[in-house]
């Protein structure tokens, strides 16, 4: 593991709400770094509804939903936030009593920040399960939601299955060092990039690759170890392809994730705060946007922009407990406009 | 008003009043159907509204538009009349709609 990054505080969750917060906190001084699964900022706003507009962002009678997120970060650039993206927290432990807390991810990056601040929206994406029954027992040693390595599938027989640009690119990409490759999906329409679609035709037609259009039905296997799926097709006959690995390709959906085991206070998968500082059962981390919860909630994100300035006070106090907080604005502070570049 | 019945996967079924011009997925959340999760909000984007429409009421309502026929391919266990309840805008005519929500949404 590589040395810690010492900072003031670490935000989890790089979505509008979690980039606003940079913001807040750099006016007053505290530096930021940001992590998030997702390898681009923006979390649903970039993963769920990049194009689409939003109504209801005070001074943008409309506003495209990835638009919002280039702004944002346009306005955070001042405070130079460090962004750690395709990283998932995995712990936050309390250090000694003021010392704060160790953040760390999946990928072993480690950080130590006076405070915590949990923006993680809807949780963390992670790859949907298609419905296959028992294909739990084969995650991990014979199915996978992605390629980290491409050698584990060299020799193998791999069935992919979907039909956007991760089943095609990797179908494309291992069918040369697969022993066998199967691509299946539930209609002969894909959505990925139109070259890719026509590659992967060629190498259907020269016998390189097994397209069949239905859905995966079952899996045969002994143990963890796959051998076969077994494959409705739409005229309703099935057929069994063999299978050493499989790697099913169905989007993303919202899991609260690790932030269960940090010893926070849950309700019903949203995490319990004040709504002075919107701190959590534990001082020192916060919780703002979708993920927090308290009387009279709404999941707006100017409601989480709200959250995010006066989280910002109550970190700054346990950040710099002697300094005394000047309450300034933007508009005429010569001190906040240094700070932001402008003066 | 057209009334639509839900029928969620072994409960008992849900009939309700919903509005001319809002979705079927605005209706099943306003009235608190259990198992229309529409994490999305009805952007067409997440294929968690996934239901079964009736076979009977199939060709009245008509299939998914080519976006929402890439979307049903994030969907759990699709069927032939599968559809996106966020993308089924109501009209007067679909009174006594029939759609069956599936077990899971994801």
């Amino acid at each position: 593991m590589s040395e810690a990054i010492t900072t003031d505080v670490v935000i989890i969750g790089a979505g509008p709400v979690g980039l606003f917060a940079v913001f807040e906190l750099g006016l007053l001084d505290l530096k930021c770094h940001l992590i998030d699964i997702l390898d681009k900022p923006g979390g649903q706003c970039a993963e769920l509804y990049p194009e689409k507009p939003i109504y209801d962002i005070p001074g943008y009678p409309v506003i495209g939903a990835l638009e919002l997120i280039d702004k944002l970060q346009e306005q955070i650039r001042p405070f130079h936030p460090t962004y750690h993206y395709g990283q998932q927290v995995e712990r936050v432990e309390r250090l000694a009593e003021g010392a704060g807390f160790r953040v760390v991810t999946d990928a072993g990056t480690e950080f130590l920040a006076k405070v915590v601040v949990i923006a993680a929206g809807g949780g963390s994406f992670q790859p949907k399960r298609p419905p296959v029954p028992g294909i739990e027992a084969y995650e991990g040693t014979s199915v996978f939601y992605s390629v980290r390595k491409m050698d584990a599938f060299r020799d193998q027989e791999v069935v992919i299955v979907g039909g956007g640009d991760s089943a095609l690119d990797w179908t494309l990409n291992l069918a040369p060092i697969a022993k066998r490759m199967t691509l299946v999906h539930r209609r002969d329409d894909f959505r990925g990039a139109p070259h890719s679609v026509e590659q992967m035709r060629k190498l259907v037609a020269e016998g390189k690759v097994d397209l069949v259009i239905g859905q995966v039905q079952e899996l045969r296997g002994e143990g963890a170890n796959l051998s076969a799926a077994v494959i409705k097709k739409n005229d309703g006959s099935v057929v069994e392809a063999p299978a050493t690995r499989m790697l099913p390709f169905f989007g993303l959906t919202m899991k609260l994730g690790p932030i269960a085991d940090w010893g926070l206070n849950l309700h019903e998968n949203l995490i319990p705060v004040d709504t002075e500082k919107f701190e959590t059962s534990e001082p020192g981390i916060f919780a703002i946007g979708d993920i927090n919860t308290y009387p009279g909630k709404l999941k707006l994100i100017l409601s989480g922009f709200h959250e995010a300035a006066l989280m910002s006070q109550a970190a700054k106090r346990i950040v710099d407990p002697d300094k005394r907080i000047v309450f300034q604005y933007t508009t005429s502070s010569t001190n906040l406009q240094k700070k932001l570049g402008v003066n | 008003m057209p009334k639509i019945t839900f029928i969620p996967k072994g409960q008992e079924e849900i009939v309700i009043d919903a509005e001319v011009g809002s979705t079927v997925m605005e209706a099943a959340v306003r009235n608190g159907v259990p198992g229309v999760e529409a994490e999305c909000g009805g952007a067409c984007a997440c294929a968690t509204c996934h239901v079964y429409v009736d076979e009977k009421w199939y060709d009245k309502v008509g299939g998914p538009q080519p976006m929402e026929e890439d979307m049903l391919d994030f969907a759990w266990d699709v069927r032939p009349t599968s559809r996106l309840s966020c993308q089924m805008k109501i009209v007067e005519d679909w009174d006594g709609l029939v759609v069956e929500i599936p077990e899971k949404q994801a």
